[in-house]
């Protein structure tokens, strides 16, 4: 510790270290075709902003903001992915802005536009407010009479994060051709709201049915043709159609579309929620003694 | 309720429980505020892994953390209730990492005493938020999003009794009436350049409170969270989960050295974040550092897998963002702006500011976390201050009858200044300047270690850009306009700033995250008071030394005979600086 | 996951392929089976070889004498695995996209190629609405799995005693990526663990929640799974033909 320069300046010591920031400069520049208008429609137009090492689009975005539009519309929070507000469309394909690097582009140009299954508000902003009101129709989550807290094993919820991973980003709900291209919003609740579902339904402690709404009320699950758009635009990597929808379509079809467990269903008298065969009890409702093993 | 983070929603929630009509205004979209961020996980003794814990331990690790000049009424209520809040969470559908027993498991953070840590992944925020979200969508609380409260409306006798706000999408003014208002709108780093927080940090909410004559508390203290990421410039400031270190992360300085030892001994790089965040600064200071001006974080005897099952999000984001593999390299860290201890005083039982029909929670409020926040202390405190204020609002609306109506000119008058930098004409300033200019000005002056020159030099500065507010002008319209709604922001944020560089230069000494270099150690006399802010009749900020009331016996009786309650630390080369 | 520079430089040459690649190509190779199963259903009515059976007359039936003779055998068999793939929900996925165009692919400028008024668009509500019964395909389907290790036994078994030649091993090669295929099934791993909502409440539970996570596994790779089987089939099958037709000779390893 000898040699170590100790600084016994206070007032050297309390001026915060200046960061080199021009090594960051790359001296190039770079254009970007952003979206300017609103509802009513609007046009491409070219910024062209210095290029700064490891840029991502929304720093692109906000520095234009910042030195030469004032007014241009954006939505962001934690730059950092986890929140899901900076959904826009880069080139045509959904893309979280905070995590979309400018370099990716090279050799490419770079069209920034919002969201296109949403009604546009201005610039980069739709109006995705119609989430929201799809999301209150979901029958929440109902433990029945069990109060927390719940004795629940890691072997019955380990493959429930997945799906609670989901940042609400709805680029999957824009990329989903059944909004986006068909407009069945008024049917069909997207890609997102099946994922809640599915965490949903297979809650070993929810009570509820929900396989009603996914085929016949407002979640329109059959409008699902599952050509896997929603699970490629992911960020959280959220494997929509494998592991959301699908396992949905499989219940709906134990419920609607199985001759053998309708039978099933009709001799053993019990339309038990969650699986339709009786067969996968929820905690809640089937306090059997428990058979566990470790595993 | 202003706000829709786990203060404002948990808020909702209790007051739509016993009865009220509720609406819930947010600046962003809802489940986008800072709670989703969190990462750590939130606090509370469950006693799931250590079952020695209990809500005792809880709370002397949070007053010994706060440095004892924390509302020791609040800490109390705090440790008891947090267990019930994180129970209540999951009863609503919220899922945490299990124990081999089937309980919520808990891990281990810096300066709790056991493990308690109840999260999920790195993702616990985010867990919490949409639990609370979903819960609130699924009753009739009204939302209103991406909705801006500018300016808290009193009638004749003080109450409040509205707001006037503005939603972004129609650029179209709304003028609330309520007989009560929770404030539950987050904190203010956005006053320093380098910081954790998002566009919506400007402290809004504070601000609000204070021109409506509320008292703040502990506003010196901001909390710079050690590890924040340093380069590429787009993402300096992003946290780095202190998870890092509590699964293990070393600190290194740029010879390589594990430094830690030099200013924490027995904690190492699980100390407080106060004292990492000094001791990562120092060891920059003195020429320690790596070459973007940080230190290294070294995670990677852990392993590929292990990360990946432990960090997923950590690893994803230097991959993606700063091209670093943390499985292979260390990652460059640096102190980062990250939460703020002081805010609107309340009343530990109710939520209820000095200002009649005034509520707050959060990190709005002060008061629980003194003069440094332990990890996962905040999303408790949410839930716990959360509830009471949604509670207390509720009892209040029932017990007092009165109009809220104001005279329409009052109305008029507020969007009259809202309008006004659309409508100059001429030059005017960039708000987005001022705002880098503050931010630089609070970066060189307020930094984690201060000097009473340095902060009064700070002070003459913010005070000449307070000059310049009034020549913002803003394009556009009012629809969607960001560069307008930074003009409000900016004027939050300067008086803010002027109300720390004043505190801290009435706190003079060391303690917690106020680090005044020019006095030594910790004084025993100012440990023992709050300073208080409060708006003068001239609209000057004032500032009262108050005492803090002693503690009970019942709760003093928990600390040792011998336990230093002074809050002082000095540990190896701290005592230095 | 970490991404080698070539995975990712491959990655983005992919991504900058104009959209209609993908679709295209999917065409061209499913016609291109169905022309060469139709051909061979109709075409020869011998499907064995000494002791190698072609997969797609598997179980060996009797051919009733009152049926026209131009059928084959294979008719009684052949709708198994084909029906079990027309339902699957990878192929749907893909036939969906490259003969239907619902979407072609996910950019917004393939989207706007789609053929379907948002009025005619229908999903899986109408006719597609019997791709639910896929479940029983794959009961049938894991019959004449059965059936097919046995096939590939019987091909380690020239002249009734043990012997490895090329053919027993591309059997052996396609009856695994078939297994591959089945048992990444989605109805599968609904069935065994997928409706399940709590395995500790029910009995067995344990074991069906590791099949689940094994059969999950498998799963992820379904697509791959999908592909490869549908070669080695096809490479089973003209193996079977060159050597019927004294093209070739069985090369003998062991
Ligand atoms: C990156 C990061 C990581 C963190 N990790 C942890 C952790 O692991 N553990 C922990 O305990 N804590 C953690 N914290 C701290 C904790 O998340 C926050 O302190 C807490 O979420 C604050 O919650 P809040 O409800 O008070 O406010 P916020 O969540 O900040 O919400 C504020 C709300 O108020 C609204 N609002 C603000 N101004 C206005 C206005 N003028 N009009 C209308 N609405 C307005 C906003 O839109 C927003 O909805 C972390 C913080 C950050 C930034
Ligand atoms: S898989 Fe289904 S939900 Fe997903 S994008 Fe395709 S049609 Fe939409
Ligand atoms: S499922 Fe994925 S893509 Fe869809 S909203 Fe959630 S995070 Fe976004
Ligand atoms: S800003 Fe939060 S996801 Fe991009
Ligand atoms: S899903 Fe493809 S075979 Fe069943």
């Amino acid at each position: 510790m000898s040699d170590r320069t100790n600084i016994t300046d206070i007032a050297e010591m309390a001026h915060a270290p200046a960061y080199n920031d021009d090594a960051a400069n790359t001296g190039e520049t770079r254009t970007l075709q952003i979206f300017r208008g609103d509802g009513e429609g609007g046009s491409l137009v070219p910024y062209e902003i210095e290029l700064i090492e490891g840029m991502v689009v929304l720093d692109a975005v906000l520095k234009i903001q910042a030195e030469q539009a004032g007014d241009l519309a954006v939505r962001w929070n934690c730059k950092a992915a986890h929140c899901g507000s900076c959904s826009a469309e880069i080139n045509g394909k959904p893309k979280l802005l905070c995590k979309s690097r400018v370099e990716e582009y090279d050799g490419q140009e770079i069209k920034v536009m919002p969201l296109q299954a949403f009604p546009v508000v201005k610039d980069l902003v739709s109006d995705v407010s119609w989430n929201y009101g799809v999301s209150a129709q979901i029958q929440p989550f109902n433990p029945g009479k069990e109060q927390a807290p719940f004795t629940m094993y890691e072997e019955d919820v380990e493959r429930l994060y997945e799906p609670k991973k989901c940042i609400e980003c709805f680029m999957c709900q824009d990329v989903c051709h059944v909004l986006r291209t068909h407009h069945k919003h008024p049917e069909f609740a997207g890609p997102r709201f099946f994922v809640r579902t599915q965490w949903l339904e297979m809650h070993p402690m929810d009570e509820n049915n929900r396989l009603q709404f996914l085929k016949e009320g407002r979640g329109g699950v059959q409008y699902c043709n599952i050509t896997k758009c929603c699970s490629e635009v992911c960020p959280v990597d959220i494997h929509i159609t494998d592991n959301s929808i699908i396992p949905l379509k499989e219940r709906v079809a134990d419920e609607y579309y199985d001759p053998a467990k309708w039978l099933m269903r009709k001799i053993r008298g019990n339309r038990r929620n969650g699986s339709a065969n009786g067969n996968g009890g929820t905690r809640a409702s089937h306090k059997r003694a428990e058979i566990r093993t470790n595993g | 309720m202003i706000g829709a983070g786990g203060a404002g929603l948990r808020a909702a929630v209790a007051a739509t429980e016993r009865g009220l009509s509720v609406g819930v205004v947010t600046k962003s979209l809802l489940g986008k505020a800072h709670t989703v961020m969190a990462e750590g996980g939130i606090a509370a003794s469950l006693g799931n892994v250590d079952p020695e814990d209990g809500w005792q331990t809880h709370f002397k690790d949070t007053m010994k953390s706060g440095k004892f000049i924390n509302n020791w009424r609040m800490a109390e209520i705090f440790a008891k209730e947090a267990p019930d809040r994180v129970y209540e969470l999951e009863q609503w559908g919220a899922l945490f990492n299990r124990t081999p027993e089937g309980k919520i498991s808990q891990r281990p953070f810096g300066a709790h005493t056991y493990r308690r840590l109840c999260h999920v992944g790195d993702r616990t925020g985010l867990e919490l938020i949409r639990t609370m979200q979903e819960k609130v969508l699924a009753t009739d609380t009204k939302v209103y999003m991406e909705t801006t409260v500018t300016r808290l409306f009193q009638n004749d006798e003080g109450r409040v009794v509205g707001a006037l706000a503005y939603t972004r999408e129609t650029g179209k003014f709304i003028h609330f009436k309520a007989k009560a208002v929770v404030m539950a709108t987050g904190g203010w780093g956005r006053i320093f350049k380098v910081t954790s927080n998002s566009w919506e940090g400007t402290g809004d909410g504070v601000m609000l409170a204070y021109h409506a004559g509320a008292e703040l508390v502990d506003m010196e203290m901001m909390q710079f969270h050690p590890t924040g990421m340093v380069w590429p410039p787009g993402v300096r400031g992003l946290l780095v989960t202190e998870g890092v270190r509590g699964e293990g992360g070393l600190l290194k300085n740029s010879e390589g050295d594990r430094y830690m030892g030099n200013y924490d001994e027995e904690r190492m790089e699980l100390s407080s974040r106060d004292v990492v965040a000094r001791a990562n600064y120092t060891e920059v200071k003195e020429g320690r550092g790596s070459p973007h001006g940080g230190v290294y974080l070294d995670i990677t005897h852990l392993g590929y897998d292990k990360i990946i099952q432990k960090l997923p999000t950590m690893h994803e984001q230097f991959l993606k963002l700063a091209d670093i593999d943390i499985s292979k390299e260390p990652m460059e860290v640096f102190p980062t702006v990250h939460y703020t201890m002081g805010g609107i005083k309340i009343d530990p039982e109710t939520a209820a500011s000095n200002v009649p029909g005034l509520f707050a929670a959060g990190e709005v409020a002060g008061g629980l976390h003194g003069a440094n926040r332990l990890g996962g202390n905040s999303l408790s405190d949410l839930l716990v201050f959360g509830r009471r204020a949604g509670e207390g609002a509720a009892e209040y609306v029932k017990s007092n009858g009165y109009s809220t109506d104001i005279p329409e000119s009052a109305v008029e008058e507020e969007k009259k200044r809202m309008l006004d930098p659309l409508q100059k004409q001429g030059e005017g300033e960039n708000p987005y300047h001022l705002q880098q200019e503050l931010q630089e000005v609070m970066m060189e002056h307020a930094n984690l270690m201060r000097t009473g020159d340095s902060l009064k030099e700070g002070l003459g500065k913010v005070l000449a850009l307070k000059d310049r507010l009034p020549n913002m002008k803003a394009s556009g319209s009012t629809l969607f306009n960001p560069g307008w709604h930074a003009v409000q922001d900016v004027n939050n944020l300067v008086t803010i700033s002027e109300v720390i560089l004043r505190t801290a230069l009435e706190r003079t000494e060391r303690r917690g995250a106020q680090w005044r270099l020019d006095f030594d150690g910790p004084d025993d006399d100012l440990g023992r008071v709050n300073f208080i802010v409060k708006e003068d009749a001239q609209g000057e900020v004032g500032i009262e030394k108050r005492d803090i009331p002693p503690m009970p016996e019942h709760l003093r009786r928990l600390f040792d005979e011998n336990q230093d309650m002074s809050g002082g630390e000095k540990t190896g080369k701290e005592s230095q600086f | 996951m970490a991404q080698s520079d070539a995975a990712r430089s491959t990655t983005q040459v992919l991504n900058r392929l104009p959209w209609w690649t993908g679709p295209i190509t999917v065409t061209t190779v499913l016609i291109g089976f169905g022309i060469y199963v139709t051909a061979s259903l109709f075409l020869f009515d011998r499907s064995e070889y000494e002791n190698y059976l072609s997969p797609f007359y598997s179980p060996p039936v009797g051919f009733p004498e009152w049926l026209p003779t131009w059928l084959t055998p294979a008719v009684f068999v052949l709708w198994i695995p084909l029906g079990f793939r027309a339902t699957c929900y990878y192929y749907r996925k893909a036939y969906y996209r490259s003969f239907f165009w619902d979407p072609p692919a996910c950019s917004s400028k393939a989207q706007q190629r789609e053929p379907r008024s948002p009025e005619n668009y229908r999903g899986e509500t109408a006719l597609f609405v019997l791709n639910n019964i896929h479940r029983y395909f794959l009961y049938g389907s894991l019959i004449v799995l059965v059936f097919l290790w046995y096939d590939t036994a019987l091909a380690f078994l020239p002249q009734g005693s043990f012997g490895i030649s090329l053919g027993s091993i591309i059997f052996l090669i396609n009856v695994s990526l078939i297994s591959a295929y089945t048992l990444s099934c989605h109805s599968l791993r609904h069935l065994i663990g997928g409706q399940v909502d709590c395995y500790s409440c029910v009995t067995g539970g344990n074991a069906r929640r590791k099949a689940y996570n094994w059969l999950s596994v498998l799963n992820r790779q379904h697509a791959l799974w999908a592909w490869l089987s549908l070669f080695s089939l096809l490479i089973t099958d003209i193996y079977v033909r060159l050597l019927l037709a004294g093209a070739i000779t069985d090369l003998r390893i062991l």
